[in-house]
C-alpha cells in the first residue's frame, strides 16, 4: 500500500535520492583536486588570516575510492531493495515478508516439540512437567492479561482454577473455548420480569440459591418470577453448559454476588466475549495451553499414574 | 596581481601511497615489543582452549546472550560491568598516555603486534629491507612469483587461525574444530572467520601504518592529552646537530672546516626502521606510534661508532630543553594530571572490583498484574496478583524460597518455593493476601524475598506496590 495518496510525493522522494547520491559524487570529484598556487614550503598556497596556511597532506587514494564505492553501493542498494519512492525493488524484500520468513523459521523450530504433545491426550500432556512449563509460559504470554498471572480472574473473566466451567471443564471443551472463543450473552430481562421490585425479588432468590442472606419475603416473591430465566438457567438453577449459561447455586460470581450488581445484570444483560485463539496461536500451542488450564483444577497427578 | 607569478597549478587531495619497507630494528625495545607480542598472542590464542568446569573457561554466548568468564556467568543485565571495564579501558588509556604517550600504539595494539608478526613472516621469505626493495622493483619472474606468493600464503594462513581463534570466543572452540574437520559449519561461522581473517590479513599485510594515519580514532586523541612532561620518542637536536657523515677521524674534520660536528651521521636508520616512515628528528609528528624502533636503531649505530646511547631517546619535552636528568623526569611524572587520573582510575578499578565481587547470581523483577486492582477473597482478605520473574544466574540449579514482608500480617497464598535450574529464566505467578484492616486504602509498598534454601548468602529483595481498592 502507498503511503501517500498522491503519486507525485513518490516521485519527488524519489528525485532527492537520486540528486542526493549524485551530488554527493560531484562534491567527492569537484574536492579531489584544487587548483592553487603552491608555496614552496609544502603548503597548499591558501592563506588565511594573513599567516595561516595548510599543509599539503593528501590521504590515500582508496579512502577516495572508499567513498566512490558507497555511492555505488547506494545505487545498486536502491535497485535490489525499495528506497526509491514506491518502487518495490528487484528482491521484492518487504518487512512483512521478512516478518513471515522469521515466523515460520520459528514454526519449523518448535513444531516438533508440539507435535509430540498433539499425539497425546490433553489428561496425559497435563501431567508432563515439561508441557506445563511450556503451557504456563503461554499463559502468561497470551491469557494473563485477562484471566490474572495466576488464572484466577477478574471481575467479567472467569477464574480458571475453581473447577465451575461456563462451558464445561472436559478437556476437549476447554480446548475447544480456546480455539473458537466463545461468546456469552444474558439478555436483558428487565421488561420481562417488570418492575423495580420484581427485579429485586429474582435478585434475592438468586443470591438464596447460593445459600447467601436474602430477604425471605423477596425471595419468596422472587421464585415464581424465576420461571422467566429457567429456559436457560434451569429450574433449580444449575445453569446450562451448552448454553453457557451460569450455574446460580455455586457462589461463584463473574461480575459479582451482591444483591445491587445481581439486578444490574438482570436489568441490562451482559454480554461478553473470550476471543478465538486457533488462527493465532495454531491447534499444536493451544492442545498445550488446554493441559495447562485443565491441570490448574484437576489432579494431573492420577492421571499420570493411569 | 603582477607580482603573483607563480601560476596556479592542480593539486590533488588524493596520493597512491608509497610503500614502506621498514628495516628490522634490534634492541631494547624491540625485544620488548616483542615480549607483548607473545603474551597478548599467547592469551588470545590460548585462552578459548581453556576449560572450566566443564565447559569453554571464556565464552560470549550471543545465541544465548550468556556470557561466560571463568567462574561467572554474565547476562544482558550486567551489562554495567562491561561499561565499567571500558571505562577503566579510557582511563588507563588516558593514564598512560600522559606519562609515557603512545606506548600502547607501539607495543600492544593488535593492529601494531600483527604487523609485527606479518613483518616477521615477510623477513623470513622476502628478505631484509633492501632485498624487498629489490624483489618489488624487478619484475614478475618465477622467483618473484614464488616468494610473494609463499608470503600471502603464509599470511593467509595466520590470518585464518587468527580467525578461527576469534570465532572460538563466540561459539565453542572445540565443537567449531570438529565441525570445520567434518565441513559441517554454518554460514555465520564460515562468514565470520572468513572477515576476521580478511581484516587481520588486510590490516596487518597490507594497510599497516595507514590504520594508525588515516583511521585509528585513538591515535587522534591521544595528541590532545599529551603536554610537555610526556615521554615521547624525541631526537636530542643539541647533541645531534649538526649532522653530517662521519669523517675518518674526528679531528681531521674539524681541524679542516672550523665547526664542530654532532653526533648524528645522518645514515638514516631511524627513518628506515620506522614502521610510519616518518624522520623523527623532525620532532614529534602525529603518525608516530611511540613504537621506538628509532631508538633501537639509533643506539645500534652508535655502539658501531663508539658514542654513548640515547641520540634518540624517550624523554618529555621539558626534559630535552632544561636537561633533566631521568630523576627529575620521574619526579615531573608526579604532575596533578597524572594523580588525578590515578585516582580516579584506583576509584573505578575498586569499585568494579567490589560491584563484581558482591555480584548476586540472582535477579528478581516483580510485575503486578494490572488486570485487576486487588481482588477480595473469603474472610476479609485483600488479594494481590504478581508475577516473579526469577533469574538464576549460576550455573547450579537452586530452590528458592519466596517471602514477602512490609505490612502486617501479609502472607503468601500460593506456593513458597521455586525451583530454578543452572542458568535459566522463570516467571512464578504468587499471590499475596493482606487483611483489610492491616493495610490502608491505596498502594502500600511491600518487600518481595527470595533466599535459595541451600545457602542462605544467596538472596535477592524487590520492592512492589500492594494495593488495596478504595
Amino acid at each position: 500500500m502507498a503511503d501517500f495518496t498522491s503519486g507525485f510525493w513518490d516521485l519527488y522522494v524519489a528525485i532527492i535520492t537520486l540528486l542526493g547520491i549524485v551530488a554527493c559524487g560531484v562534491l567527492l570529484y569537484s574536492q579531489s583536486k584544487v587548483k592553487a598556487k603552491p608555496g614552496s614550503d609544502g603548503t597548499t598556497g591558501h592563506v588565511w588570516d594573513e599567516d595561516l596556511t595548510e599543509l599539503n597532506t593528501p590521504l590515500p587514494r582508496w579512502w577516495m575510492w572508499l567513498f566512490y564505492i558507497t555511492i555505488v553501493f547506494a545505487l545498486a542498494y536502491l535497485v535490489l531493495y525499495p528506497g526509491l519512492g514506491s518502487y518495490a525493488g528487484k528482491l521484492g524484500w518487504k518487512s512483512s515478508g521478512a516478518y513471515q520468513e522469521e515466523l515460520s523459521r520459528a514454526k519449523a523450530d518448535y513444531e516438533p516439540l508440539f507435535a509430540r504433545y498433539a499425539g497425546q491426550s490433553i489428561e496425559t500432556v497435563a501431567a508432563d512437567p515439561q508441557a506445563r512449563a511450556i503451557g504456563e509460559r503461554l499463559f502468561l504470554t497470551y491469557c494473563a492479561q485477562c484471566h490474572g498471572s495466576d488464572a484466577r480472574g477478574n471481575k467479567g473473566y472467569p477464574d480458571l482454577t475453581d473447577n465451575d466451567w461456563l462451558h464445561g471443564g472436559d478437556p476437549s471443551v476447554i480446548k475447544q473455548t480456546i480455539l473458537k472463543g466463545r461468546n456469552g450473552m444474558m439478555p436483558p430481562m428487565g421488561a420481562a420480569l417488570g418492575s423495580d421490585a420484581d427485579i429485586e425479588n429474582v435478585a434475592h432468590y438468586v443470591k438464596s440459591l447460593s445459600g447467601l442472606t436474602a430477604d425471605p419475603i423477596k425471595t419468596a416473591f422472587g421464585k415464581s418470577k424465576f420461571s422467566a430465566c429457567i429456559a436457560c438457567h434451569s429450574a433449580d438453577g444449575h445453569g446450562n453448559q451448552a448454553l453457557g449459561a451460569p450455574n446460580l447455586t455455586d457462589k461463584v460470581w463473574l461480575y459479582g454476588g451482591s444483591a445491587e450488581t445481581i439486578m444490574e445484570t438482570i436489568r441490562k444483560g451482559r454480554t461478553n466475549t473470550m476471543p478465538s485463539f486457533e488462527e493465532f496461536l495454531g491447534e499444536p500451542k493451544v492442545h498445550v495451553l488446554a493441559a495447562y488450564v485443565w491441570g490448574l483444577s484437576n489432579d494431573t497427578k492420577s492421571v499420570a499414574k493411569k | 596581481m603582477s607580482e603573483e607569478a607563480v601560476k596556479p597549478v592542480v593539486i590533488r587531495m588524493y596520493a597512491a601511497r608509497e610503500e614502506i619497507y621498514p628495516r628490522e630494528a634490534k634492541g631494547r625495545y624491540a625485544r620488548l615489543r616483542w615480549l607483548c607480542v607473545w603474551l597478548t598472542q599467547i592469551v588470545f590464542y590460548g585462552l578459548p582452549w581453556l576449560n572450566w568446569n566443564g565447559r569453554q573457561a571464556v565464552l560470549f554466548d550471543l545465541g544465548a546472550r550468556k556470557f561466560y568468564i571463568f567462574g561467572m556467568v554474565l547476562w544482558p543485565q550486567d551489562f554495567i560491568y562491561l561499561a565499567a571495564l571500558l571505562i577503566i579501558c579510557a582511563y588507563l588509556l588516558f593514564l598512560v598516555t600522559a606519562v609515557a604517550g603512545r606506548v600502547w600504539c607501539g607495543f600492544a595494539c593488535p593492529q601494531t603486534v600483527y604487523t609485527e608478526i606479518f613483518m616477521w613472516i615477510e623477513r623470513r621469505i622476502e628478505g631484509a629491507r633492501s632485498a624487498r626493495i629489490r624483489l618489488d622493483r624487478q619484475p614478475w619472474g618465477p622467483q618473484k612469483f614464488a616468494r610473494k606468493t609463499a608470503k600471502h600464503l603464509a599470511w593467509g594462513g595466520v590470518a585464518l587461525i587468527t580467525g578461527f581463534t576469534f570465532v572460538g570466543y563466540f561459539a565453542p572452540m572445540r565443537t567449531l574444530l570438529a565441525q570445520i574437520g567434518a565441513f559441517a559449519l554454518g554460514p555465520w561461522e564460515w562468514f565470520w572467520i572468513g572477515f576476521y581473517a580478511f581484516a587481520t590479513y588486510g590490516n596487518a599485510g597490507w594497510m599497516r601504518e595507514q590504520v594508525c594515519k588515516y583511521m585509528c580514532p585513538y591515535a587522534r586523541f591521544q595528541s590532545a592529552m599529551f603536554d610537555k612532561d610526556t615521554l615521547i620518542v624525541t631526537y636530542d637536536v643539541e647533541r645531534g646537530e649538526p649532522r653530517g657523515a662521519l669523517a675518518r677521524t674526528d679531528s681531521k674534520a674539524d681541524s679542516k672546516t672550523g665547526e664542530k660536528k654532532g653526533d648524528c651521521i645522518d645514515c638514516n636508520v631511524c627513518v628506515q626502521v620506522c614502521p610510519t616512515g616518518i624522520d623523527i628528528r623532525k620532532g614529534l609528528q602525529y603518525e608516530c606510534i611511540g613504537c621506538a624502533a628509532c631508538v633501537d636503531g639509533c643506539n645500534t649505530v652508535m655502539d658501531k661508532i663508539g658514542k654513548p646511547h640515547g641520540l634518540i631517546r624517550y624523554a618529555t619535552d621539558n626534559a630535552m630543553m632544561q636537561h633533566w636528568s631521568v630523576a627529575q623526569i620521574k619526579r615531573r611524572m608526579l604532575r596533578p594530571r597524572v594523580m588525578i587520573y590515578t585516582a580516579l582510575l584506583a576509584l573505578i578499578v575498586v569499585a568494579f572490583a567490589t560491584a563484581l565481587a558482591l555480584r548476586t547470581p540472582l535477579k528478581l523483577d516483580v510485575i503486578r498484574d494490572r488486570g485487576s486492582m486487588g481482588r477480595e477473597v473469603g474472610d476479609g482478605l485483600i488479594e494481590n496478583v504478581y508475577r516473579l520473574q526469577i533469574m538464576n544466574t549460576a550455573e547450579t540449579g537452586h530452590t528458592f524460597r519466596i517471602t514477602v514482608h512490609g505490612i502486617e500480617g501479609v502472607r503468601l497464598a500460593t506456593a513458597e518455593q521455586a525451583t530454578l535450574d543452572g542458568a535459566s529464566t522463570r516467571a512464578v505467578p504468587v499471590r499475596v493476601q493482606v487483611e483489610r484492616s492491616a493495610a490502608g486504602r491505596g498502594s502500600n509498598q511491600i518487600v518481595f524475598e527470595l533466599t535459595a534454601v541451600d545457602d542462605p548468602s544467596l538472596h535477592v529483595q524487590e520492592k512492589a506496590v500492594f494495593i488495596v481498592p478504595k
